[in-house]
């Protein structure tokens, strides 16, 4: 396990890299002088100066590589153009916000797509198993900026049971301003969820410690919520891990359609401005909470289930 | 000649029976003739437009559906339904160079990761993963802030983030049959690599991809509509269901039906294309279902 858990991060922090220098050269090979591309209309010499000073630009290709990973491994990802503040607390800022919507998101579908997989697992062919199949493979496509889009023109403009914008302040208020856009993001995965949930507990309740506990005469609710469950959960824990990159994309949408803070308003709005550290700043911290959360669902994955051990 | 008729026949026929196949299936059913609607709608579009898609007639601006404007018009009096139509065209003309684009560079590197010598397979994997490491949507807003918006621009992202899926399909399919028998003979023969991976892998890959491209076709569509609704996309006053959405959310209190005109194409494509994905995947290879 710890080879594997060893393994399993050296590739995560080596796609990192490979990702960082991808970046990196994307930057670099826009046709034009990068500071003046990243200042825009606005580009005194003092600050275009103050700017190739501060990137090193006038060092070479390879040198400025070595300098940019050397800024990120203290936590430095470039400083904002037009404040002056570091990107990183600018974006560490945000990012609250949208772990907020995400979690929220990923939970009540999670919950919603567990259940009603079991349901339709315990109770397999008949109509209403039908009807979740079909509904789940038509929510798995619907994008969430149009749920969002739709959700808002129905509920929040013409219906006013929710608020179109905001946060909110206080818990309450907060979870209130996050039921809309959640929804939005989650709803394409209760079915996904659902359908993932249902075959892995049909193929468990065929394993023999569930016939033993059927044979110990316990009730088949007990069965599939305690001893079935536990196993069948398996490849969502997967599923979400691997399905963070979707989900930030979501929450991308979905943010700006709420007007909510968050990473993608933060993104939008800099480019409008054309703000490249901190658009780059924002990637490379979104890029990088998707590696960690797949390399953790792969160990997760692992702890539980040895045979995934072997996999890579 | 009779060569040369003889093997389009049979193909025809292996087509048929796929198409029969998902015909059968009533969700395949449905998904494909929501398809064949969009890309006849999309083909026909300038015959089908009631109204110039781009035409303003300011009197006749926010209207809701009526028997002249079947959707209604926006802001500045357009069409919608026309819009929607022209809208579809848009949609495809991204996503078909871009998903076959993508399916034609992936295929090609994936089979060489599968065939090649085990570095280049590491190298292209680690190369597949870190592009799958970042989330679509950033990399492709990085990419708008870099190069600006455009149409060419959405092609490249989609395509540059759908290579990695068709090459992991293609070198895994490549991988299961570079120790098959018969090609193991045709190299005992002395066949070059082209010949073997040309003639002897293709045929054997390609239907597994044909399925992706078809679930592949929404998330396209969506991506293409998604960076238009934000602005980043397809420039105005070029229809695209994007950016009808765009103009229906800065005038969401006043009209709903922009809304509901960018809304609705969108579900009903994506909805189209799994239905038709899912029951294709079906009849090509049984062995992919797994969640059922």
């Amino acid at each position: 396990m710890l080879k594997f858990t060893l393994k399993r991060f050296a590739l995560a922090a080596l796609i990192l890299v490979v990702a960082v220098t991808i970046m990196f050269l994307m930057i670099r090979a826009v046709p034009g002088d990068p500071v003046s591309i990243m200042l825009g209309p606005r580009a005194t010499p003092e600050l275009k100066e103050r700017l190739i000073a501060e990137m090193a630009l006038d060092q070479s290709i390879p040198k400025q590589l070595l300098l940019f990973f050397g800024g990120l491994l203290r936590g430095d990802l470039g400083v904002d153009v037009f404040s002056g503040r570091a990107v990183s607390e600018i974006v560490f800022e945000q990012l609250p916000h949208t772990l907020k919507l995400i979690f929220s998101a990923i939970a009540w579908s999670a919950i919603l797509g567990i259940a009603l997989g079991c349901y339709a697992a315990a109770h397999p062919n008949t109509w209403i198993d039908r009807v979740t199949a079909t509904l789940s493979v038509s929510c798995i496509a619907a994008p969430a900026f149009v749920v969002a889009l739709l959700s808002l023109l129905i509920f929040a403009v013409q219906l006013q049971w929710f608020p179109a914008i905001g946060v909110g302040e206080g818990f309450w208020d907060t979870a209130w301003h996050l039921v809309l856009p959640s929804f939005a993001i989650g709803l394409s995965w209760v079915g996904y969820i659902a359908r993932l949930v249902r075959a892995s507990m049909l193929e468990v309740m065929g394993e023999s410690h569930i016939r033993t506990a059927r044979a110990f005469g316990l009730s088949e609710r007990r069965i599939i919520s305690v001893y079935a469950l536990r196993i069948a959960i398996l490849p969502v824990v997967t599923v979400i891990g691997v399905g963070m990159g979707f989900l930030l994309s979501s929450a991308v949408f979905t943010e700006i359609v709420f007007a909510r803070p968050g990473l993608g308003k933060l993104v939008i709005d800099s480019i409008t401005t054309r703000n490249y550290p901190i658009v780059m700043g924002a990637v490379l911290v979104s890029t990088g909470l998707f590696v960690v959360s797949t390399a953790l669902a792969d160990l997760i994955n692992a702890l539980l289930d040895p045979r995934a051990r072997t996999a890579t | 000649m009779t060569d040369a008729t003889a093997v389009p026949t049979k193909s025809k026929s292996e087509l048929a029976i796929i198409i029969a196949g998902v015909a059968r299936d009533p969700l395949g059913l449905m998904g494909l003739i929501i398809v064949g609607a969009i890309v006849f709608s999309a083909i026909f579009a300038s015959w089908i437009v009631p109204y110039d898609p781009v035409a303003m007639n300011i009197q006749d601006r926010m209207q809701g559906p009526s028997a002249a404007y079947l959707l209604g018009t926006d802001q500045l009096g357009r069409d919608t339904f026309s819009r929607v139509i022209m809208g579809g065209q848009v949609a495809l003309k991204v996503a078909l160079p871009a998903i076959f684009g993508a399916m034609a560079i992936g295929l090609t590197l994936g089979t060489i990761a599968g065939y090649g010598p085990k570095w280049l397979d590491n190298f292209l994997m680690l190369l597949f993963d870190t592009i799958r490491s970042f989330p679509t949507v950033m990399f492709a807003l990085a990419v708008v802030a870099l190069v600006g918006p455009s149409l060419q621009t959405v092609v490249f992202v989609v395509m540059a983030t759908s290579i990695p899926t068709y090459g992991r399909v293609a070198r895994t399919q490549t991988l299961t049959l570079r120790n098959s028998e018969f090609i193991l003979a045709e190299r005992a023969m002395g066949a070059s690599m082209a010949r073997i991976l040309g003639v002897h892998m293709l045929p054997n890959i390609i239907g597994v991809l044909a399925v992706l491209v078809a679930m592949d076709n929404p998330t396209v569509i969506a991506l293409e509509a998604g960076l238009s609704f934000l602005g980043l996309g397809v420039k105005p006053p070029t229809p695209s269901w994007g950016a009808l959405l765009k103009d229906g959310y800065a005038l969401i209190r006043q009209t709903p039906w922009l809304v509901v005109g960018g809304g609705l194409p969108i579900v009903i494509a994506t909805l189209g294309f799994t239905f038709l994905g899912e029951s294709l995947r079906d009849v090509v290879d049984p062995k992919l279902r797994k969640n059922r």
